[in-house]
């Protein structure tokens, strides 16, 4: 329970500890669009490089990124840019399908990251890209294991 | 959750072994520092870890190395600001080891200490005339224009036309494109006053950037060229000799981060053309070693020998030189061949060739570590940085039962306290810093900037005891 209070309290944390404007500006926006409450939940399913799978939902029109970190996912490091196309520390790998199912291909700049990321091969992308749909329920990402060390 | 609690109380029992509590130091408050401490603070919830920084500010290269048009990188600011507030992590500032205080001391009050305090230094670039005026080392023009308080001072000369950088990696891309990036744009970054007021007097017209190899060894990344063929104001052009021997069949085998690369270069090479006279010029060129900076008194040119690539794996083919020199008229000279760290503590075992620190896999000894740049050397990205310190930390929680680290009770910061209070040195904790922090916003909000940086040790300790 304990530990549970402190997840939620550094969520809480990340969405509104930082007041300055300075940091407003950069921050990321989590959600756009519809009012959330009437977005259609999906799941995804995120496999650790030493196998363990971690279960989440997000609301159609997430990122992957904005999952994690909106349910507080274990997966260290995870989106250290923060979504701004400047690391590539949300590296994910989907299966061929899931890959061409997506709409949205990746972008030259999206590329370029992946290019300096780890175990990098042809169906990785960036989980901030990443943008949930309903067709998108069940989804299974590998979750390299330099991002979350395999033997953690 | 209940798997997870289990597991962790799991993890508290098999790392201590008993009930003394882990004591850690963490020397220097980079991104390898932080890293290191955010893992731990998760792994070993009963430890205390305390990270010490030699400047009265945190943060190491993402504050003083990220370059001021690069906001979003600092974003991972806002995540180690969380570990700094994690309650078992401490911040202290203003902590110089090897002066303040000793790795033996260190290790009489620590149970583990991690070395994380980087690649200050740069590698001297070791040819005559190096000391004529406006030859300058990258790191003091980033330190320059990033805040860096030794290098507030640094004595530049802009009123020139023409820049030889010696090195193609992104420190040398970042230097480029800083000189090269419209006066406006610059105005709304974090980059200091004092370097914008001397930027805007600039008559920089061309930047040569000058790599001993070939494209297809070239250092700098993909994000950081597409930046430069993007830039404002400002056309890139390229020696079509220097490409060539790079044919389709070649770019075609490449792993898909250099096919990319060589292909943007290609691209980039086919369509250049000088279509604006007043634009600015990014030139880089390839196969040239500097061998002289001619000049009286101030530089006014470099020579460079011509190489010429040679062994068989294409990708690590080195450079070797041809009896063939060339010249180049120039103004400043800015070298940008790379860092390295120094030995803060004779104690430390230092390899002075590699400028690095001894060590295996990130251990130097029991329960002495280094992580990031000051045990890899001065190479990567904040992922590979990242990555390392993540590594060290799961070596280190698979040592301490191995070695015995937590044999007595160790007083931990308090121990340390007693010694510099002893020398007077004033602290600056996380809370301090949040108050340069703030004053810093503050000062750049009159300017229209997110933030101007206190570049005065002296100011930023005084705002700190206020």
């Amino acid at each position: 329970m304990a530990l549970n209070v402190l997840r939620r309290t550094s969520k809480f944390g990340r969405l509104l500890g930082f007041t300055s404007p300075a940091v407003k500006n950069n921050m990321r926006i989590l959600s756009v669009g519809q009012p959330a409450l009437s977005k259609k939940e999906v799941e995804v399913t995120f496999i650790k490089a030493n196998g363990d799978e971690i279960k989440a939902k997000g609301k159609v029109g997430d990122s992957l990124l904005d999952v994690v970190v909106n349910n507080n996912l274990d997966l260290d490091g995870f989106g250290a840019c923060e979504g701004t196309l400047t690391c590539s520390t949300c590296h994910l790998i989907l299966s061929p399908e899931n890959y061409n199912s997506l709409p949205n291909k990746p972008s030259e700049e999206e590329l370029d990251m992946l290019d300096l990321a780890y175990d990098l091969c042809d169906t990785s992308r960036l989980g901030c890209q990443i943008i949930l749909e309903d067709n998108l329920d069940g989804l299974k990402v590998k979750v390299p294991a330099t991002v979350n060390d395999a033997r953690s | 959750m209940m798997k997870n609690r289990g597991l962790s109380i799991l993890k508290r029992c098999f790392c201590s072994g008993n009930s003394i509590k882990p004591k850690i130091c963490v020397v220097g408050g980079g991104p390898a520092g932080f890293y290191a401490a955010q893992h731990l603070a998760k792994k070993l919830e009963n430890s205390q870890i305390d990270i010490m920084e030699r400047l009265p500010v945190p943060f190491g290269l993402v504050r003083f190395g990220v370059a001021p048009d690069h906001p979003e990188v600092k974003n991972v600011i806002h995540t180690f600001t969380k570990t700094a507030e994690s309650p078992n992590v401490n911040f202290y500032g203003n902590i110089s080891l090897g002066k303040d205080i000793s790795l033996e001391d260190l290790k009489q009050f620590y149970h583990i200490i991690i070395l994380t305090y980087g690649a200050e230094q740069n590698k001297k670039l070791d040819i005559p005339g190096v000391n004529l005026k406006n030859v300058l080392p990258a790191r003091n023009i980033v330190g320059w224009y990033n805040g860096v308080p030794s290098d507030k001072n640094l004595n530049i000369n802009l009123n020139c036309e023409t820049v030889a950088i010696i090195g193609q990696g992104n420190v040398a891309i970042d230097v480029a494109r800083i000189l090269l990036t419209p006066i406006d744009e610059l105005k709304k970054t974090d980059i200091t006053q004092h370097s914008l007021n001397q930027l805007s007097q600039s008559k920089i017209k061309k930047i040569v950037l000058i790599g001993r190899r070939g494209p297809l060894q070239a250092a700098f990344t993909i994000k950081e060229l597409r930046e430069m063929l993007k830039l404002k104001n400002c056309l890139t052009l390229w020696k079509n000799e220097d490409f060539e021997t790079i044919e389709t069949p070649i770019v075609e085998k490449l792993a898909r981060p250099k096919k990319r690369i060589t292909e943007l270069m290609l691209k980039s090479v086919q369509e250049q053309k000088i279509i604006n006279n007043e634009a600015k010029i990014f030139n880089p060129v390839f196969l040239r070693s500097p061998l002289e900076i001619l000049g009286d008194n101030q530089v006014e040119k470099i020579v460079l020998g011509v190489n010429k690539l040679t062994g068989n794996d294409l990708l690590t083919q080195t450079a070797t030189l041809t009896d063939q020199i060339e010249t180049l008229d120039c103004d400043l000279v800015i070298s940008s061949i790379g860092y390295k760290s120094i030995q803060a503590d004779p104690n430390i075992p230092f390899d002075l060739n590699k400028g690095i620190i001894k060590n295996t896999k990130g251990k130097i000894d029991a329960g002495l570590y280094t992580s990031g740049w000051l045990g890899t050397g001065p190479v990567g990205v904040i992922l590979s940085t990242m990555s390392n310190a993540f590594a060290v930390t799961e070596q280190i929680i698979e040592d301490i039962p191995k070695d015995n680290l937590l044999k007595n009770p160790k007083p931990g910061f308090e121990g340390a306290r007693k010694i510099l209070d002893q020398k007077n040195v004033q602290l600056v904790t996380w809370k301090d810093w949040a108050k340069i922090d703030k004053y810093e916003i503050s000062l750049g909000e009159k300017a229209g900037k997110p933030r101007e940086k206190i570049v005065d040790i002296e100011q930023m300790l005084k705002i700190a005891s206020s």
